[in-house]
């Protein structure tokens, strides 16, 4: 059995599954129920200025059948009294000391502010914060959330005020609602930042009602910007945090990875991309906490099957491995094979090929099956077909060198080789 | 005994309820169209002899298109409702699913087909406009699926059309000779109506070619006539004893079941049913579910040849129906003018036939089923006396076409059953379009 207990910073947790500052970790009913469940940590949900909430506040995209592959919120941070939230935090805490508990703070933009509720917190028994700079909604209208995340220097002022005070670990949590998350990244580490954590919600309309011609989530005849979260963000999500594992500053700090995550696989790769916690919500908001038990169990036995110890083993070890597009060796080729005992005929792939990509699928037509084989010499290696096909292992990419040694589009253009072989 | 009555109201409704069930709710419905992969030149497509687009009247589904979905499939079926409920899938559009292939379930083709059909016809949905009349003027002998698709496709163009039926209502073997469990009359009744409703038919009811009109009298007064008018004898036994009471063929025991109330239909304690097609097949489940003891169904092949299909000898089966293998009718005994037992013939297999399927062959052997009912299903036979009285070219009564609906007089074009010699309703609905097509042809 691999070790999958992780220690972020000192902060001991028996998995590195956190469930992220969102409405399941605003009060002591959930967290305990999480805890039990099994979950190695909560960042409670924001805590601030006392605020008002809307109804509705949520809505969700559905595609083919599944539903919220998409999500979003225009829930603001915590509208229940500090006080509460603080007594709360204690009593959990002492029940589960063995678990992380961050707290999630989004302070008035002040230093005072700032520093009272980080001595509330720590007295309450936080063991670290994260800080919110990056709510797409409603508090940014006030200054705050992304308001600070998209502005670095602003991001670095307040960092500077918490560092003032914590004594704890302090975690930023970056906004995705700009075009690189690493000036914001680099000016909080700069500011002395202990982590970072990736990403908050995406602003978004998810859809509109085609009666009311309101669109979501509805609100008396309104709507507003969305945060976008769920599996849809993922990618986006892993293309952030490569950025920020790749640059020489941010990569110095530890980083909590966020979105979309929804099972073992999804941590995983967030992980291999540098994260050394990661943070769940919509997954745990659509199924419940108990989805913890496969995380926990798929992790381990991957870990098992490919011989890492404890996660540190495999933390960051895809990070090398995203480069620049003029650095991929053009040599490389491969080509679709389809294996005609797998094939069920069902021409994804040909149709695909033939109005999208190469014309590259040849159609031998039949009653009722058509065949279906590739021409080679026409295949580029997209994977199209490969990915439309619905059949496991039908389809397979097989290597085919253009010639034996590397060679990247810099040496390509030095050597003046031709262009257009396609 | 042969009597009628011998269920209460309740118990012959649950036995003639719909033996395919509809969706109860979208959930349902979208579970399943979801799974469809929306393939390419799609095998189902290329299964159904009407070419319904499957995959994207499924995909129509997933998109709450739903009146498109409708309009996908009746551009190509315009009985795609009564079909999505009569039609052998499972040797059709289901049977050729690419799921198949996984030794996965086949996407349930008809059931998705009857969700939008069933809507489009509960709303009165239209979604074919009529072109302006052309003033040419089309007759159309016969009422059932052929007939009324070749009637629609005409008078989308603008022809006007006289349908001439010879029973009181229109819909042919799928209002009088289908089990009750697939289609009831007034489902029937619903969809004769919305396909009439793009307007420009009209059908007069209980005129029968041969006795009430000619062929020379149609062309006489239209441009162009349809023949339509089916198979419907029922193939004879030619044995003795056929003549004694309680020896019935299946197409009119169906058609009393279907004109008649259930518990006014008197049946054996004990049946025999010859022949094993669908017809078969329907004569003994509803001869079982009107409450007869026992139905013994006789066949002269094994279940390699049968022409029924699995699913259907399945329902068969779990309806308690028995069925004997290699046997052929060879004397109905009777006392006092009633049938009392059936002897039988046992039969071997020897070389194959015209149809490829081995032929039976007579043994010696035989033996006696007690019977107080024969129903006779043994196929059914062209009007041969009614063509033999024209200048049709035919077959043993089959009228003999080409180009698929151009008959040997000019100006009369013949689809369906009447051509073929009995086919499924959906053959029936394409031959319709074929004709449609023809006579479009033929006057413009």
């Amino acid at each position: 059995m691999a070790d999958i207990s992780s220690n972020f910073l000192g902060i001991k947790s028996p998995n590195p599954f956190w469930l992220a500052s969102a409405p399941p970790t605003d009060k002591k009913i959930n967290v305990l129920r999480a805890f039990e469940a099994g979950w190695g940590g909560v960042v409670w949900k924001t805590l601030g200025s006392q605020v008002k909430n809307v109804s509705s506040r949520y809505s969700a995209v559905d595609y083919g059948g599944s539903r919220v592959m998409g999500f979003n919120n225009i829930e603001l941070i915590s509208d229940r009294p500090l006080a509460i939230n603080l007594k709360e935090i204690t009593e959990c805490v002492k029940l589960f000391p063995d678990r992380a508990m961050i707290v999630s703070l989004m302070a008035d933009n002040n230093r005072e502010s700032w520093h009272e509720l980080i001595k509330k917190c720590e007295d309450a028994g936080a063991m670290g914060f994260e800080l919110n700079f990056g709510c797409p909604h409603g508090m940014t209208e006030r200054g705050m959330g992304a308001a600070v995340g998209q502005d670095p220097e602003i991001a670095r002022m307040v960092v500077e005020w918490v560092m003032e005070k914590a004594t704890i670990p302090v975690i930023t949590k970056l906004t995705p609602n700009v075009h690189s998350v690493v000036p914001t990244g680099k000016a909080v580490v700069e500011a002395g930042t202990n982590a970072l954590s990736l990403i908050n919600t995406i602003q978004s309309v998810t859809g509109i009602d085609l009666d009311t011609l309101v669109p979501n989530p509805y609100v008396a005849g309104k709507s507003v910007f969305g945060g976008y979260c769920g599996p849809a963000v993922k990618p986006i999500a892993l293309k952030f945090l490569t950025t920020i594992s790749q640059n020489e500053t941010t990569s110095k700090v530890p980083v909590s990875g966020i979105g979309g995550v929804s099972t073992w696989k999804d941590a995983v790769e967030f992980m291999l991309l540098g994260a050394s916690t990661v943070q769940v919500c919509t997954a745990a908001m659509k199924h419940g906490f108990r989805i913890v038990e496969d995380m926990c169990e798929g992790l381990n036995n991957w870990m098992d099957e490919k011989g890492y110890a404890k996660i540190e083993d495999f933390i960051g070890k895809s990070v090398d491995k995203i480069t620049h597009w003029e650095d991929l060796d053009i040599n490389y080729h491969i080509t679709a094979k389809i294996n005609q005992d797998k094939c069920i005929h069902c021409g994804l792939c040909y149709i695909a090929c033939e109005d999208t990509s190469h014309q590259a699928i040849n159609l031998d037509y039949g009653k009722p099956y058509n065949t279906y084989t590739i021409k080679e010499d026409d295949c580029v290696g997209c994977n199209l077909c490969k990915l439309v096909c619905p059949v496991d292992q039908c389809i397979t990419m097989e290597e085919h060198r253009v010639a034996p040694e590397y060679i990247n589009w810099k040496q390509w253009q030095e050597q003046g080789l031709p262009l257009n072989d396609h | 005994m042969i009597s009628n009555n011998r269920l209460t109201e309740a118990e012959y409704k649950v036995n003639f309820s719909d033996i395919h069930p509809p969706y109860t709710n979208v959930n349902a419905a979208l579970v399943d169209a979801n799974r469809c992969l929306f393939c390419y030149d799609a095998p189902c497509t290329k299964s159904c002899p009407t070419s319904i687009d499957v995959p994207k009247f499924i995909k129509q589904i997933t998109t709450a298109n739903i009146k498109g979905s409708a309009h996908t499939i009746f551009s190509s079926n315009i009985l795609g409702a009564g079909c999505s409920k009569v039609c052998p899938v499972e040797k059709l559009c289901e049977g050729s699913c690419v799921y198949n292939l996984l030794d996965e379930a086949p996407i349930p083709i008809a059931q998705l087909q009857r969700y939008s059909t069933e809507k489009a016809i509960a709303g009165n949905w239209q979604l074919f406009t009529r072109k302006p009349s052309t003033g040419k003027k089309v007759a159309i002998v016969g009422a059932g699926p052929s007939g009324l698709s070749c009637a629609f496709n005409l008078s989308k163009e603008g022809v006007d059309v006289t349908i001439y039926e010879k029973e009181s209502k229109a819909g042919g073997l799928m209002t009088y000779g289908i089990a009750a469990y697939k289609v009831t009359p007034e489902f029937c009744e619903d969809e004769v109506n919305y396909i009439l409703s793009i307007g420009g038919i009209d059908i007069k009811y209980n005129m029968a070619l041969g006795t009430d009109i000619t062929i020379a009298e149609l062309q006489a007064q239209y441009d162009a006539v349809y023949l339509a008018f089916g198979v419907g004898l029922a193939r004879q036994l030619s044995v003795p004893g056929e003549n004694l009471a309680g020896v019935v063929d299946a197409i009119s025991f169906i058609y009393e079941l279907r004109s008649k109330g259930f518990s006014s239909v008197p049946v054996g304690d004990k049946v025999a049913v010859i022949g094993l097609g669908m017809t078969a097949i329907d004569a003994a489940t509803q001869a079982k579910r009107l409450g007869a003891k026992e139905v013994t169904i006789v066949y002269r092949r094994t279940q390699e040849e049968m022409p029924c299909t699995q699913v259907e000898l399945d329902i068969a089966m779990l309806d308690g129906c028995k069925i004997s293998w290699l046997a052929a009718p060879k004397e109905v005994l009777g006392t006092d003018g009633k049938a009392t037992h059936l002897v039988c013939t046992k039969m071997k297999l020897g070389e194959p036939d015209a149809s490829g399927r081995r032929s039976p062959i007579e043994t010696d052997e035989t033996f006696t089923l007690e019977v107080d009912m024969v129903i006779k299903a043994a196929g059914q036979m062209p009007f041969e006396t009614l063509v033999n009285g024209s200048s049709l070219n035919h077959k043993s009564g089959k009228v003999s076409v080409e180009d698929k609906s151009v008959t040997s007089i000019n100006g009369v074009f013949a689809g369906g059953d009447c051509v073929n010699g009995g086919r499924e309703v959906v053959d029936a609905v394409q031959a319709g379009k074929d004709g449609a097509a023809s006579i479009l042809n033929f006057l413009f």
